[in-house]
């Protein structure tokens, strides 16, 4: 299937080995990302803390940009950008009227969105476009005997109503659904759907510390040998941030945290250095070796 | 089919920790998980404890935790949420201490509400007359006076779980209320209490408030609206409003998110240099510097037209 394609800047930047895998990826279960290089940041939730028309403004430049080259998906890699994405599209796509006002703002830069277009993310792709029995077919390594802690992102989850569960109401749980087709265990525990701390890593560290470690640790506590995200600022926290987080809490926990696309990619054939495995800040060694990926 | 219900059971006067108890009720097919509490409890097991009154979604008393999320009881029909587990677990409302089963103790909810004002305070000489507010004044603070009080957002709130001195969505929600009225006469004072910390800018954006509210009232929504106000109204010497400064230039004149820029611009000169040293040699042995040159797009004056076009 043919996507419109925006990494977002986070995956090209504070976790520049997200993108290789995911592009890798996405060629080899044929999906063709069109990348949208005059796209712009979504404004990560960030920008709305200014202006709300700003940010709807700027999401719909980049709606408007997919429909120019004539895709109606846009797909991501970022569950913030996608987040923020479904949001702004649910709002302009529900009221007409506030539509026409945005497309006022677009038009001196030649551009106006008709509202065709649907947003997704990698990980809902994969699910409900390839579907999990086509990915199956593709496994070369199956991880057999690894136990893996899902952890979602807040911007995949909620709010429910802008991110399509009425129709897709198990999104909740497609990593679980991943894990096991790529033949390893998920591992069930509280933390899974709650926030990591990004947001408020720069304001208030030691709260978003003490959901790194509490996450990190309750993942360990259960059993799991390395915890998996479709969300890059996720990634960042609890994987960055966790040395200090176990400083502050008073133990080490050394939990690797592996991107969406890594962890397939790792079960598709690519290698260490493919996968980008060992460019993180918590060794991912103790899955490479459990799992057998190729050193390359 | 009966329902099966999983409750969280525990009496501070006879039990040293909290266990479970599993009952099966049979319900209509409009029931709902108050409907099958009361059930149990005036039929099977008369020590179970519960707050519940209206039965109706008004009074917010009923509010707990159903399959792990904070909802009404008595607004939860069985048959919206039998696809989320063959039995269903009820337990108290999180953030708040328990007092027995599921009644929680709220002091520290109301406790947080009166610290927020939440009351109008006029400036001036009482009006001769009715004071007229424009339809969209109401429209906009409308949302926030849905409030029931029910502390579902409360008890979801991952900001609480690990800091009990945040205001909290409840209380900030009905800050906003007033903070946004047009009759009240200290949006000055107001604001510049709530951006002192474990105010506004203490909310970590998770949308759990806003998945849990019964009302629509979507207090994280309004934390945000009271974060636009601030900055606004130029409350700009923290952590957050710089964050959302940096944040902002960055893709103003490029487009895209300098990570560079932005902590510079967030943590202030020089202290920005010491905080992120110990990230950046580690990033740096990880070959994994984000980009020190930032580049943008190339139509980055598009961009910059429409900030400029909004005033921003």
């Amino acid at each position: 299937m043919r996507y419109a394609f925006w990494p977002g800047c986070v995956s090209r930047g504070g976790t520049p080995e997200l993108y290789p895998a995911a592009t890798a990826v996405a060629a080899k279960v044929g999906m063709e990302l069109v990348e949208l290089d005059q796209a712009n940041c979504t404004g990560a939730g960030v920008l709305g803390e200014r202006n709300d028309e700003l940010v709807d403004t700027l999401n719909a430049r980049n709606f408007a940009i997919a429909e120019q080259q004539g895709l109606d998906t846009l797909l991501t890699i970022c569950s913030t950008c996608q987040g923020v994405m479904s949001s702004v599209n649910y709002k302009l796509r529900e009221r007409p009227e506030y539509l026409a006002k945005i497309n006022e703002n677009l038009r001196a830069e030649g551009l106006e969105y008709k509202g065709t277009v649907r947003v997704t993310h990698m990980m809902w792709a994969i699910v409900e476009e390839m579907g999990l029995d086509e990915l199956k077919t593709m496994v070369v390594n199956p991880l057999h005997g690894i136990k893996v802690a899902p952890f979602y992102g807040c911007y995949v989850l909620r709010p429910r109503y802008v991110l399509g569960f009425d129709e897709h109401p198990d999104r909740g749980q497609y990593l679980e659904k991943i894990i096991e087709t790529l033949g390893a265990e998920p591992i069930d525990y509280e933390g899974k759907w709650r926030c990591c701390g990004f947001p408020i890593m720069t304001i208030n560290e030691s709260n978003g510390l003490r959901m790194v470690a509490n996450h990190t640790q309750e993942a360990k506590d259960k059993g799991a040998h390395i915890m998996v995200t479709p969300c890059p600022l996720c990634h960042i926290s609890l994987d960055e941030f966790q040395p200090k987080a176990g400083n502050a809490a008073g133990r080490p926990i050394n939990m690797p945290v592996l991107h969406l696309p890594q962890m397939i990619g790792s079960a598709l054939g690519f290698n260490v250095k493919e996968m980008g495995l060992k460019r993180h800040i918590i060794s991912t060694e103790p899955f490479i070796q459990m799992s057998g990926v190729s050193r390359g | 089919m009966p329902t099966k219900l999983d409750v969280y059971r525990y009496d501070p006067e006879t039990d040293q920790e909290a266990g479970r108890q599993q009952y099966e009720v049979d319900l209509p097919e409009y029931g709902t998980v108050l409907d099958g509490l009361i059930e149990i409890r005036d039929e099977q097991d008369g020590t179970l404890s519960m707050r519940c009154s209206c039965r109706s979604a008004i009074c917010g008393s009923c509010s707990m935790k159903i399959n792990g999320q904070s909802r009404l009881a008595c607004k939860t029909l069985i048959s919206q949420i039998e696809h989320e587990s063959e039995t269903i677990t009820v337990d108290p409302m999180g953030n708040m201490p328990v007092i027995k089963d599921l009644v929680v103790n709220m002091d520290s909810f109301w406790d947080k509400m009166r610290a927020v004002e939440p009351y109008l305070q006029p400036a001036g000489p009482e009006p001769e007359r009715e004071n007229l507010v424009s339809n969209d004044s109401m429209m906009r603070l409308a949302v926030a006076m849905n409030c029931i009080m029910c502390g579902a957002c409360v008890s979801d709130c991952t900001v609480l779980e690990v800091d009990e001195s945040f205001l909290g969505p409840a209380a900030l929600a009905k800050a906003f209320r007033f903070a946004a009225d047009p009759r009240d006469g200290h949006t000055e004072e107001r604001l510049k209490s709530y951006v002192e910390p474990s105010g506004i800018w203490d909310c970590t954006r998770c949308n759990m408030c806003v998945q849990a509210c019964p009302k629509d009232v979507e207090p994280m929504e309004r934390i945000m609206d009271m974060r636009v106000m601030a900055i606004e109204s130029g409350l700009t010497d923290s952590r957050g409003a710089r964050h959302v400064e940096g944040f902002s230039n960055s893709v103003k004149h490029s487009g895209l998110l300098d990570e560079f820029a932005l902590a510079r611009k967030t943590f202030g000169f020089p202290k920005w240099g010491f905080e992120l040293a110990p990230f950046g040699i580690r990033r740096l042995l990880r070959r994994r510097l984000p980009p020190i040159i930032h580049k943008g797009i190339s139509t980055a004056k598009s961009i910059t037209r429409i900030f400029e076009r909004l005033g921003v």
